[in-house]
């Protein structure tokens, strides 16, 4: 059974998520990777305010390819999470409720979700061209010197990915795999 | 000595052509092997994963749209015939077409300057990675492919020595993928060099990478170590994305070189499914 979500997550919608959940999103998430993460990160070091108010927001991991004429956004699939992980744990101390990415997270990472009662989505790496009929809008908050790395904001109906870790920890990755090994 | 001159438009016209196509249209092989996979995974999810991406492949074909976001860091295997006279510099015909690629098509551009210090976007995905060698001939033949770095940084390199054997080299790819995980999007496509030096064992891995997928090495032996480890690795239950399964692979490749006395250098190149690459004589 698919779950339809409303964005803002809610703290009933948190806790209501369940790893292994297919869901669709819909509403407005941010988006940032490698470069925008350090940026915000070394901000957050120095107590320096953020460009951008991560407060009760998702963070899509993904640097997406240039839209062609006609199209809102380009191809936009997920990007490998734990290269956000050193800097994870920080933003969801700042109120971060979510990340969208794809792949495993570190310990750190999970327990940082679970004292803030955060939740971790897995969108399919790879499939951009497909993800991005879900993206009707897009604006660009901060950073446009990174190009492809600035942080936007999207207005995604119905965008598909399955809760990876839920607010209590409970980790797909973990879990799934060992269903079918042998 | 008579040379066939080939003007360098014509050059960068060809890898123009090669990283758009590549990054449109997935390969056949590829695209069998996902179907293939479909029918025989046991996870519902794995099935469904399977599903949206062959159907992301369908649509990215159709609408000529690039099929991932990560259109990848272009590399080429160019076998320059050395009858072969190019009419302007080639390094530069290449990465010009490089660069029309990735803007003409609207391809990321992914390539930062300097690794370390400065990594400023280049901005047109340039430098190319070239591997160039000379053959007998009057042509210029080009492999070319899109490499995501998504499964490129989970790749790796072991000097073994002989002692280790066939049964080390297995165990280091396979101890190389279980480490990758869930991490290079599943189901992969597994590069495994063999001998050489340092470096070439690692060219060699990604030139297995780019081999289509239903071939297999002309070595019996090797080709028996591909299945077996293809088996081996979908035993994993890492699946499609991760989520669980048995396809964690699509196809393993092994490519060969003499070595030292000394040595068996193994590298292993993880590709994702969107094993892209494209091929051109001219």
């Amino acid at each position: 059974m698919t779950k339809h979500i409303s964005l803002p997550l809610t703290e009933a919608a948190i806790a209501d998520l369940k790893a292994g959940d297919s869901v669709l999103l819909s509403g407005t998430i941010l988006t940032g990777r490698d470069a925008a993460h350090k940026r915000l990160y070394e901000l957050i070091e120095k107590g320096e305010p953020l460009p951008v108010d991560i407060r009760g927001e998702l963070i899509y991991y993904v640097g997406p390819a240039p839209a062609k004429p006609g199209y809102t956004v380009g191809p936009a699939g997920p990007t490998s999470s734990y290269r956000m992980d050193k800097y994870t744990p920080a933003l969801l101390d700042r109120g971060l409720k979510g990340m969208i990415g794809k792949g495993a997270r570190s310990r750190e990472v999970i327990d940082a979700m679970v004292r803030n009662r955060c939740v971790y989505f897995a969108a399919i790496g790879g499939a951009a061209a497909l993800i991005a009929k879900s993206i009707k809008a897009e604006e660009i908050l901060c950073y446009e010197d990174l190009g492809t790395e600035a942080v936007r904001r999207y207005t995604v109906e119905e965008f598909p990915c399955i809760v990876a870790i839920d607010s209590q920890g409970n980790n797909v990755y973990e879990s799934e795999p060992l269903k079918y090994r042998s | 000595m008579d040379y066939r001159v080939i003007d360098a438009a014509e050059i960068t016209a060809a890898v123009k052509k090669l990283f758009i196509d590549c990054n449109y249209f997935i390969g056949g092989d590829i695209l069998c092997a996902l179907q293939r996979a479909r029918e025989n995974e046991p996870s519902p999810v794995g099935r469904s994963v399977l599903t949206q991406i062959i159907e992301n492949d369908r649509l990215a074909a159709e609408e000529e749209i690039p099929l991932c976001q990560d259109t990848g860091m272009a590399v080429l295997f160019v076998s320059y015939g050395d009858k072969v006279c190019v009419d302007g510099d080639f390094e530069k015909a290449v990465n010009e077409g490089v660069r029309q690629a990735y803007r003409d098509g609207y391809l990321r551009k992914s390539v930062v300057s300097d690794p370390v210090f400065d990594r400023l976007n280049t901005r047109d995905n340039t430098p190319a990675i070239i591997h160039t060698q000379i053959v007998s001939g009057d042509t210029i033949a080009i492999t070319a492919g899109g490499k995501g770095f998504g499964s490129e940084n989970m790749s790796a390199i072991k000097m073994l020595t002989p002692s280790y054997g066939a049964e080390g080299v297995k165990q280091f790819v396979r101890d190389t993928v279980f480490a990758a995980g869930p991490n290079p999007c599943p189901p992969i496509v597994v590069g495994v060099g063999i001998g050489g030096t340092f470096e070439r064992a690692a060219q060699l891995a990604k030139k297995a990478t780019f081999r289509p997928i239903d071939t297999e090495n002309d070595d019996p032996r090797y080709a028996a170590m591909e299945r077996e480890l293809l088996a081996e690795i979908n035993k994993m239950g890492f699946g499609p994305a991760g989520l669980g399964g048995g396809t964690t692979a699509l196809g393993v490749n092994i490519e060969t070189a003499p070595t030292h006395i000394a040595g068996m250098p193994v590298a292993v190149n993880i590709c994702c499914h969107a094993a892209r690459h494209a091929s051109i004589t001219i």
